[in-house]
């Protein structure tokens, strides 16, 4: 099963309005995922020359303001970081791997979930409404997010194992389906030095988006590679620093509706997570077609 | 004119009050509002009466109708009219993937584009579709006819029996053992009546055949050795 949605508002400046619309259709995804939930915002750019990381703890008792001194001792960071339970927010004015190499020899206990210009990852075991309250979804801004609500089929249940996946700068993937060459791809990608960190198929997927836009292609161009090169079912929508992507697979077993206004375009697995926005009883309501790429870039 | 409102009734309370309609019902017409995608409404209805959903249905909408007529003013998910006897169940928007699947008889109408594997296994039902169809529509259909006005996705037609298949615009490709047929006057005349049931306007003349070549489903001679 899973559930999969997304908002993309496809103009103006962050919105708070953002983090209480995903909640709402997150919220409605939760039979279809009832084990993890997880999301992706894009928020205001961080201060220029500094990029954003989401950091992830192994419990909520994490001593964040002791990382944070220390962090602060070894790089610049131009943010006020932002605690929420398991996870924390940093924003570095350091080079990015600069970062990597300190963070992976000093804290081996941390993962981190996302890192960019905008993006910032959240997931955690647990139900959509939980989850949101967990990371105080319902206060949090921005221009387009992701969510995701998991009923595994393929690995663990865990935080680490939940959706979205983010792979490279500002990208992020959320998937309903299963792949089924993904152990083979993951090595042929490891030797192109694309990061995995679990056993996850859409992981997989994310790092492979992650490799070709690295080759300069850009997202349509990838995910209709993708269309090759990944075996499987699959729903995937797909977020970058100001895009916004859908893909099914060849046979398009897994559901997913498309609306559009004026203002926004959502995707979600079932047409009750759109009912829930603002202006979605006017809006154009569609199925995407199998193998079909679909693509907004903020204006 | 009886109107539940979704927002405050749940589709169970909907359905038991239509599926306890007798007859001799004077409860002719229902309006039902604010479905908000919400799976099987108006499932199971077995007595001739017109209900209006206004807004989009998610699954299953209308799923085994028997005699009434449902129209839905919006876009309607997966399975819409599914196993269908009779009545009619019109979409005024798109309709999402196996559209009135395993249908035995009636109309099912759906004025924007169906997606994939509309019609698949039906047995009986007609559908006129206004607008195009996706990939595997017609899938083993048994019997009944299914009129597309756009063009049709990869596979039309594949593995069919005997149901039959009108589509006006292009066919991507046809599944095994589905072939195009002789367009005769008799196949015009039945597709002018169907459009006019269907209140969609299409020139009957514009349409092609397709059909059975039943090589497929037929034990032949040559095979024996398989068995």
């Amino acid at each position: 099963m899973c559930g999969i949605v997304g908002l993309f508002f496809k103009r103006g400046a962050a919105t708070p309005a953002l983090g209480p619309l995903l909640a709402g259709m997150l919220s409605q995804m939760a039979e279809r995922g009832p084990d993890s939930t997880g999301f992706a915002l894009y928020g205001d750019p961080a201060p220029a020359g500094t990029f954003r990381v989401t950091l992830h703890a192994p419990d909520d008792q994490y001593d964040w303001q002791a990382f944070e001194a220390e962090l602060g001792s070894v790089f610049p960071l131009a943010e006020p970081a932002r605690h929420y339970c398991s996870h924390a927010v940093f924003s570095l004015g350091a080079g990015q791997q600069e970062f990597f190499d300190w963070f992976t020899h000093h804290h081996p206990e941390l993962g981190i979930f996302g890192f960019g210009e905008r993006i910032e990852v959240f997931k955690d075991v647990g139900l959509p409404d939980a989850v949101a309250r967990r990371f105080d979804l319902g206060h949090r801004s921005g221009t387009h997010a992701l969510g995701h609500t998991r009923m595994a089929t393929e690995s663990a249940v865990t935080t680490e194992h939940s959706h979205p996946f983010s792979t490279g700068l500002d990208l992020c993937l959320v998937h309903n389906g299963s792949l089924s060459n993904h152990n083979r791809l993951r090595q042929s990608l490891r030797r192109e030095g694309i990061r995995f960190t679990t056993d996850n198929d859409t992981e997989v997927a994310a790092g492979y988006l992650t490799w070709r836009l690295g080759q300069g292609m850009s997202l349509p161009r990838a995910l209709e590679a993708a269309l090759a090169d990944l075996d499987g079912f699959y729903t995937f929508a797909v977020g970058t620093r100001d895009g916004f992507a859908i893909l099914r697979d060849p046979i398009a077993c897994k559901p997913a509706v498309l609306a559009e206004t004026g203002d926004w375009v959502a995707m979600a697995t079932e047409y009750r997570a759109i009912a829930t926005l603002p202006g979605a009883a006017g809006a154009e309501i569609w199925e995407p077609r199998p193998a079909t790429v679909y693509s907004w870039q903020r204006q | 004119m009886i109107e539940v409102d979704l927002a405050h009734s749940s589709v169970r309370a909907l359905n038991e009050r239509l599926h306890q309609l007798i007859p001799q019902t004077n409860e002719l017409h229902w309006r039902v509002l604010n479905p908000n995608g919400a799976h099987a409404v108006a499932v199971g209805i077995t007595q001739p009466v017109q209900v209006e959903i206004r807004g989009h249905v998610g699954y299953y909408c209308a799923g085994m109708n028997k005699a009434a007529t449902v129209v839905v003013d919006g876009h309607a998910g997966t399975g819409l009219a599914e196993n269908i006897m009779s009545g009619l169940v019109r979409v005024r928007g798109n309709a999402s993937q196996s559209v009135a699947a395993s249908g035995c008889g009636g109309l099912v109408v759906i004025e924007g584009d169906a997606s994939a594997r509309c019609g698949i296994s039906m047995k009986g039902v007609d559908i006129v579709v206004g607008g195009s169809v996706g990939h595997m529509t017609g899938f083993m259909g048994q019997a009944g006819r299914l009129v597309v006005c756009g063009d049709a996705g990869h596979d039309l037609g594949d593995s069919l029996y005997e149901a039959e298949i009108f589509v006006a615009g292009a066919v991507a490709s046809l599944g095994a053992d589905c072939i195009e047929k002789e367009m005769t006057q008799n196949d015009v005349e039945q597709i002018a009546a169907l459009l006019d049931r269907a209140e969609i306007a299409a020139d009957a003349i514009r349409f092609r055949h397709y059909g059975s070549a039943r090589r497929l489903y037929n034990f032949h001679i040559d095979h024996s050795a398989e068995y």
